[in-house]
C-alpha cells in the first residue's frame, strides 16, 4: 500500500483537477479521494506537485533488435520513466522490423525484462516496411502489437494504404501514418525555405507532408475507416485535419515538441542533432501546430524520440541520419506550452495520457480506482538544465542540450513500483 | 580601415565585413604583379604548411590555389577523394584530425557536401579555407569575382550584375549574391522557375525568367554552369530548350547595354550556357577571373598566415 498524499491530481479521463490523495493497493489504484487518512501505508508527501496518470509516449525508436549500440529496449525505457513516462509505444523499423509474430514477442519479452515502462509494440504495416505485401494484422495483434506503421516510411501505394485501413479498422486496430510523398521528398534534408536556400541544401517541402496527410484522410473517408497522423509539422496538415474533423471524418493526430519549438534555423550551424524527419519547419508552422494543439486538431504530443550514435550524426550534416530523442525533454518542452496560455495544465496531461491511450486503444491513461497504479508526479516549478550526459538514454543526440527548462517528472510509479524518483 | 584579418577560418562570405573585403582585394591587387614575374616566387611564406584537401574533383580551384600557395613559398600538398583515406571509408573527422595531427598551417578544403568545411574548422586548430561546399558557398570565387569587377568598372557599389542559371545549385551565386550586396551592388538572378531555390528574393535579389529583361540595365552579366546531367531527375527538358531561351549568345545580349562585361566561372559549357563567341569576345573577362583568382587565394593564404 501506497499513499501519494497533497498533490494536484490531474486525471482528464475522469475531469479531475483537485487536491486529492492517491491510494495505491497491490499495484492498483485503490482511491482517489480528498482527504485519505494516512494509515498503516508508506506514505508520500506530494504537496505542490502534480499528480498525473502515467504519462504515454506513443511514438519512440527503441532500436532493439538491430541497433543496440543506439538504443535497448532497457535503456529506452530507463529514458522513458526518467522523462515521466510509464509506457510507451515503440515503432517497427528495427533490424529486422517488426512485422512477424516473433519480432512484436521478442519486443515485449525484453521489456518484460527490463521491468521499467510499459512497452507497446507497432508493428509493421507492410513486411520489412517495404509497401509490397501486408503484414499479417490479426496474428502480430494477438502476439501483443497494438497498431500497425510503416512509420521511417510512407505508404505511397494508396491502394496499399486503402487496405491496410480496411483490414486494420476491420480488426479494431489503429493505423499510424508516416506521411510524405517521397518523390516530392527525395533528395532534401531539411525544410524548404528561406534557410535551405541560404545553406544551399536540397530542401523538403511542406506539400511533401500536406499532400499525403490530404490522402489519407480521403481514404478514411471514402473506406468509413480512421487513421492517425504520425509528427504533424505544417500548416497545410493542420489545416486539413481541423477540415476533416469538421467533416466527422475519424483523423487523429500527434505531433512532437521539437514541431513547436525549434524553427529550421537551428540548422544554420549545420547542427546535425536538429536533423529530423519530418524537418523542423518555419515560424508560421509552429504557430499552426500550436494553434492546432489549442483547438484540438492535434490530439497527442509524443516524442519521435529517435537515438542516434555519433557514428550517423558526427559527419557531414547531409550524411547524418535523421532524428533526435525526446524522451527525456519532452514534458519540460510541452510545459512550455502551458506557461505560454496556450493549452492549460489539463489539457497538455490530456494529450499525453487518455487521448493517446484511446488512439491505441490500450486502458491506460487514467486514474480510475482498479486501474493500473501508473502514476506521474511532476513539480512543474522544477528548474533544470539539459544536460545530454546525464540521459538514461544511449544515445546523445539532442538540440536541446543547455536549455534551461521548467517543470520535471520527479516520481514515476508503474504498476505501483516507484521506478524512478527524484522527490 | 582594417590592416590585419583577426580570423581563424575563411568559411563564408557572411563572416567577413565591408572592411575585410576591402583588406582582402587591396592584398590580392598587390600580389597580382607578382605573376607577371620572371621569376614568380617569393619568400613570404617560407616554412608554412598549406594541404589543399579535395573531397570533389576540381581542376582551376585546386590548381590556383596551389599556384598560390608555392608563388608565396609554402609547402603545398594535394590531397584528392581518389587518394584519400575517405574511399576506405575513414570520416571527415578522423581525416580532420589526422591532417591536425600533422602541424599543417592551413587547409583548404572542397567537399560536396554543405557545411563540410565548417565541421573541419570546427575539430582543427588550424586555419580552414572553403573552396567550395557542395551548393552552399565558394567564397574564393566570389572573392575573384569582386577584384575582377572592381579592376574592370573601378568601382563595386551601384552596379547592377545579373547571375544567370541554376541558382538552386550554385555555390558561385550564393557566395557572389552575399558578396556583391555587401559591397554595395545590385544584384539580379536569372533562371528557369525551376532552377531558383524558395524564397530567393530575401537574400536581397530580384528574381526574373527571363534572361533579356534580367541583362537589360546590367553591367556585370555572370553566366553559370548548367549541368542537367548532374541532376538526379530531369528539372529541365533539355539543353537544347535551355540555350534556346538562356543561353547568352548574340542575339540576347544585344538587350543589354553596349559596355556589358560577361563573367563565367567555369568550366563552360560553351552553347549551353554561353555562346563560343560571346565566351571568346572581347567583353569577356572569363580568363581574367582565372588570373585575378590566383591573386586573391595569395592574399587569403597570406593573410590567414599572419600577414599585414
Amino acid at each position: 500500500m501506497m499513499l501519494l498524499k497533497g498533490g494536484r491530481v490531474i486525471d482528464p479521463s475522469q475531469h479531475i483537477d483537485e487536491k486529492r490523495d492517491i491510494l495505491i493497493e497491490n499495484g492498483k489504484i485503490s482511491t482517489v479521494e480528498k482527504d485519505t487518512p494516512v494509515a498503516e501505508t508508506e506514505c508520500i508527501d506530494v504537496t505542490n506537485m502534480i499528480v498525473t496518470p502515467g504519462l504515454i509516449d506513443m511514438h519512440t525508436h527503441l532500436r532493439e533488435p538491430g541497433h543496440e549500440y543506439k538504443e535497448t529496449i532497457r535503456s529506452g525505457t530507463e529514458a522513458a520513466v526518467a522523462g515521466g513516462f510509464t509506457a510507451v509505444a515503440c515503432m517497427p523499423n528495427t533490424q529486422p522490423v517488426n512485422d512477424n509474430r516473433s519480432v512484436t514477442e521478442f519486443i515485449l519479452k525484453q521489456a518484460r525484462c527490463s521491468n521499467l515502462a510499459h512497452v507497446y509494440p507497432v508493428a509493421a504495416i507492410s513486411r520489412s516496411s517495404e509497401g509490397k505485401i501486408l503484414t499479417e494484422f490479426g496474428d502480430l495483434h494477438d502476439a501483443g502489437a497494438v497498431a500497425f506503421s510503416d512509420d521511417g516510411q510512407p505508404v505511397m501505394n494508396s491502394r496499399m494504404m486503402r487496405s491496410a485501413l480496411e483490414y486494420a479498422h476491420s480488426l479494431g486496430l489503429p493505423i499510424i501514418s508516416h506521411c510524405e510523398d517521397l518523390f516530392l521528398s527525395q533528395g532534401g534534408h531539411m525544410n524548404e525555405g528561406f534557410s535551405s536556400t541560404q545553406l544551399g541544401i536540397e530542401g523538403i517541402p511542406t506539400i511533401a507532408e500536406d499532400i499525403m496527410v490530404m490522402r489519407d484522410i480521403a481514404l478514411a473517408e471514402y473506406t468509413r475507416t480512421s487513421v492517425h497522423i504520425a509528427h504533424v509539422s505544417t500548416t497545410g496538415s493542420v489545416e486539413a485535419i481541423r477540415g476533416a474533423k469538421e467533416k466527422g471524418i475519424k483523423v487523429t493526430a500527434e505531433t512532437a515538441p521539437h514541431y513547436f519549438t525549434l524553427t529550421d534555423e537551428a540548422l544554420l550551424d549545420f547542427s546535425t542533432n536538429a536533423k529530423v524527419y519530418p524537418p523542423l519547419r518555419s515560424a508560421k508552422d509552429i504557430e499552426a501546430i500550436k494553434e492546432g494543439l489549442k483547438d484540438g486538431t492535434i490530439d497527442a504530443i509524443a516524442s519521435d524520440h529517435a537515438p542516434h550514435s555519433s557514428i550517423e550524426k558526427d559527419v557531414e550534416f547531409i550524411f547524418a541520419s535523421n532524428g533526435l530523442i525526446g524522451l527525456e525533454t519532452s514534458l519540460a518542452l510541452s510545459l512550455k506550452l502551458v506557461d505560454e496560455g496556450i493549452l492549460t495544465i489539463a489539457t497538455l496531461i490530456e494529450k499525453m495520457t487518455v487521448n493517446p491511450a484511446r488512439i491505441l486503444n490500450i486502458h491506460k491513461g487514467t486514474l480510475e480506482p482498479g486501474s493500473d497504479a501508473d502514476i506521474t508526479v511532476i513539480d512543474p516549478q522544477r528548474r533544470w538544465t539539459v544536460d545530454i550526459n546525464t540521459f538514461r538514454s544511449k544515445s546523445r543526440n539532442s538540440p536541446f542540450d543547455g536549455w534551461k527548462l521548467k517543470g520535471k517528472a520527479v516520481m514515476t510509479i508503474v504498476g505501483g513500483d516507484i521506478k524512478y524518483r527524484e522527490l | 580601415m582594417v590592416m590585419k584579418l583577426s580570423k581563424k577560418d575563411i568559411l563564408g562570405i557572411p563572416d567577413l565585413s565591408r572592411d575585410e573585403i576591402n583588406l582582402i582585394l587591396d592584398t590580392a591587387e598587390s600580389f597580382l604583379e607578382i605573376s607577371t614575374r620572371d621569376i614568380k616566387k617569393v619568400p613570404t611564406l617560407r616554412g608554412k604548411t598549406i594541404i589543399n584537401f579535395f573531397v570533389e574533383a576540381s581542376t582551376r580551384t585546386r590548381t590556383s590555389f596551389e599556384i598560390a600557395g608555392k608563388r608565396l613559398s609554402a609547402d603545398t600538398i594535394n590531397i584528392s577523394a581518389s587518394t584519400s583515406s575517405m574511399v576506405k571509408g575513414e570520416t571527415l573527422g578522423d581525416t580532420a584530425k589526422t591532417l591536425e595531427a600533422m602541424n599543417p598551417d592551413i587547409i583548404v578544403i572542397r567537399h560536396n557536401a554543405a557545411g563540410a568545411p565548417h565541421m573541419l574548422a570546427r575539430l582543427v586548430r588550424q586555419s580552414v579555407i572553403n573552396a567550395g561546399d557542395g551548393a552552399h558557398e565558394h567564397p574564393t570565387q566570389a572573392l575573384l569575382d569582386l577584384l575582377t569587377i572592381k579592376n574592370e568598372k573601378g568601382h563595386i557599389d551601384g552596379l547592377h550584375v545579373t547571375i544567370v542559371g541554376d541558382i538552386t545549385h550554385s555555390r558561385v551565386a550564393r557566395s557572389n549574391i552575399l558578396a556583391l550586396t555587401r559591397m554595395g551592388a545590385r544584384v539580379t538572378v536569372c533562371g528557369p522557375a525551376m532552377m531558383m531555390p524558395r524564397d530567393i528574393d530575401k537574400m536581397g535579389v530580384s528574381v526574373s525568367h527571363h534572361i533579356e529583361e534580367a541583362i537589360e540595365n546590367a553591367d556585370i552579366v555572370m553566366m553559370l554552369r548548367i549541368q542537367l546531367e548532374r541532376q538526379n531527375e530531369s528539372i529541365f527538358p533539355s539543353d537544347r530548350e535551355y540555350a534556346r531561351y538562356f543561353c547568352l549568345d548574340r542575339e540576347k545580349i544585344k538587350a543589354a547595354r553596349p559596355d556589358v562585361l560577361v563573367m563565367h566561372p567555369g568550366p563552360m559549357n560553351r552553347g549551353v550556357e554561353i555562346a563560343p563567341d560571346i565566351a571568346d569576345g572581347i567583353q569577356s573577362l572569363i580568363l581574367k577571373q582565372v588570373t585575378n583568382g590566383v591573386a586573391v587565394r595569395m592574399a587569403l593564404l597570406y593573410l590567414l598566415a599572419g600577414g599585414e
